[in-house]
């Protein structure tokens, strides 16, 4: 059974440890901050200055000075701070920040990823994302694995624009878990019910299938 | 005390000419100069270059000089929801310099502290670094990016006082204190603007140096861009 896009971010929870600092995209990105074991010790990042994000606010409650980078109404836990962009895109660069978890467009197999542009179509622009890929320690995708038109987003190489290179360590779709390895796209998990030819199938860059791959493991 | 405050945001914007570059702060719509954005409106320059993270929404922010055809150039990190802004960049009507977040803030910081380039991992192996000097430095490659040029810096803080200090609230303080400074004269706009004394020293975000006008904005609609809430 296909996961849907809270179940991915549900996934993508399972991969915080405590102490870490996490800067979350836009889209099911978004999502793993609804996730976190209530005994793990994380603070979530947003980049136009935040640290120490919390939940939407209260109705009522909603500061137009308190926003995410998705322009999102927030509050801030105990012991946030608010910071320029300079500083934290310091945060970013300097590899202060722990885990990225983003979407993307097209991800291919040298791990190479691509979310910003199709040239002729849409225009989103790179916000941060480019700083993001380019420095981080770990980055996650978050992704459906095909798109609209039903063509598979992991390939051997991008065809649209890049945002960075050779960057993506593992990605989470709705079908399975992936890491990028020298030969391609190592499968890691299997979407509870998910077979290895359905997966298969939605791959269009090399695919590694080890003798055993299990299923997810999480209270669906 | 070397006195900062002007009347108005009339006599603040005075020398904006067309053709000009101007650095606008704010994120999304925080934390942006909405009197001074009324003002460029009203007083309808053109062929500006515009750099700020986005360029607002369809009808607020910078949005509003997008309408009046006001921007020539928008150097920007993202376009986002803003339908105009993509049609115009599409049609070829409006010049677009897309910029990493983390660079546009940094080549701000870089013009207000003196440094005129530095290198980042942002955009490498990306059309971003078309035709610029790379680097590789302990095994990594990065881009050389320069410092902004620019007449004007208009910016927003939540507190000032007469000798130009300032202090931002919250998240709408971004990309604001980056660009005081890093244009020939920087314009402040505060809800509350104070005698000096009346501000702590050490609670001061931005030094009176880096100002050059500041005055009070008679309206701050601080409008939300995206409402998110929970119920109780």
């Amino acid at each position: 059974m296909a996961l849907d896009k809270n179940q991915i971010a549900k996934r993508i929870a399972q991969e915080l440890k405590s102490g870490y600092y996490v800067n979350l995209g836009i889209g099911i990105p978004t999502l793993v901050s609804n996730y976190v074991p209530e005994d793990l010790e994380v603070e979530f990042q947003s980049e136009n200055g935040i640290l120490g994000m919390g939940p939407f606010p209260f109705v009522g409650q909603e500061d137009p000075d308190l926003i995410n980078a998705g322009k999102q109404t927030i509050t801030a836990l105990p012991g946030a701070s608010f910071f320029d962009s300079a500083t934290s895109f310091g945060m970013i660069r300097g590899q202060h920040i722990d885990l990225t978890v983003l979407g993307a467009m097209e991800v291919s197999e040298k791990g190479d990823i691509a979310n910003w542009k199709i040239p002729g179509k849409l225009v989103k622009g790179m916000g941060g994302a480019m700083d993001l890929v380019a420095s981080a320690k770990n980055i996650i995708v978050a992704m459906m694995q095909v798109n609209r038109s039903g063509e598979s987003k992991l390939v051997s190489h991008c065809s649209l624009p890049l945002t960075g290179v050779a960057c993506v360590k593992r990605i989470v779709t709705e079908l399975a878990v992936f890491d990028i390895v020298k030969e391609g796209f190592l499968l890691v998990e299997r979407a509870p019910g998910e077979t290895i030819e359905t997966i298969q199938n939605a791959t269009a860059g090399t695919l590694i299938v080890p003798d055993q791959v299990p299923e997810m493991r999480f209270s669906l | 005390m070397i006195t900062k405050t002007v009347r108005d945001v009339t006599v603040a914007l005075q020398g904006i000419q067309n053709g000009m570059t101007v650095m606008v702060g704010g994120f999304g719509l925080s934390g942006i100069p909405e009197n001074a954005i009324a003002e460029l409106v009203r007083l309808g320059v053109k062929n500006l270059t515009c750099i700020s993270n986005n360029a607002g929404i369809d009808d607020f922010g910078l949005g509003l000089l997008l309408q009046k055809k006001q921007i020539n150039t928008m150097i920007a990190s993202y376009v986002g929801e803003n339908a105009l802004f993509e049609q115009q960049m599409i049609s070829g009507e409006l010049k677009v310099t897309l910029t990493p977040q983390g660079t546009l803030a940094e080549k701000c910081r870089a013009a207000q502290m003196g440094i005129p380039a530095f290198y980042t991992p942002a955009g490498y192996g990306t059309e971003v670094a078309e035709g610029k000097e790379t680097r590789e430095f302990d095994g990594k490659h990065y881009v050389l990016e320069t410092a902004y040029k620019a007449d004007f810096a208009l910016v927003k803080a939540w507190k000032g006082d007469e000798a130009g200090n300032l202090i931002f609230r919250g998240t709408s303080r971004n990309f604001n204190p980056l660009m005081c400074g890093a244009a020939q004269i920087t314009v402040a706009e505060v809800e509350e603007l104070l005698p000096v004394g009346a501000l702590n020293p050490n609670e001061i975000h931005i030094p009176g140096i880096f100002v050059n006008r500041i005055f009070k904005g008679i309206q701050f609609e601080k409008r939300i861009e995206q409402r998110t809430v929970q119920s109780k």
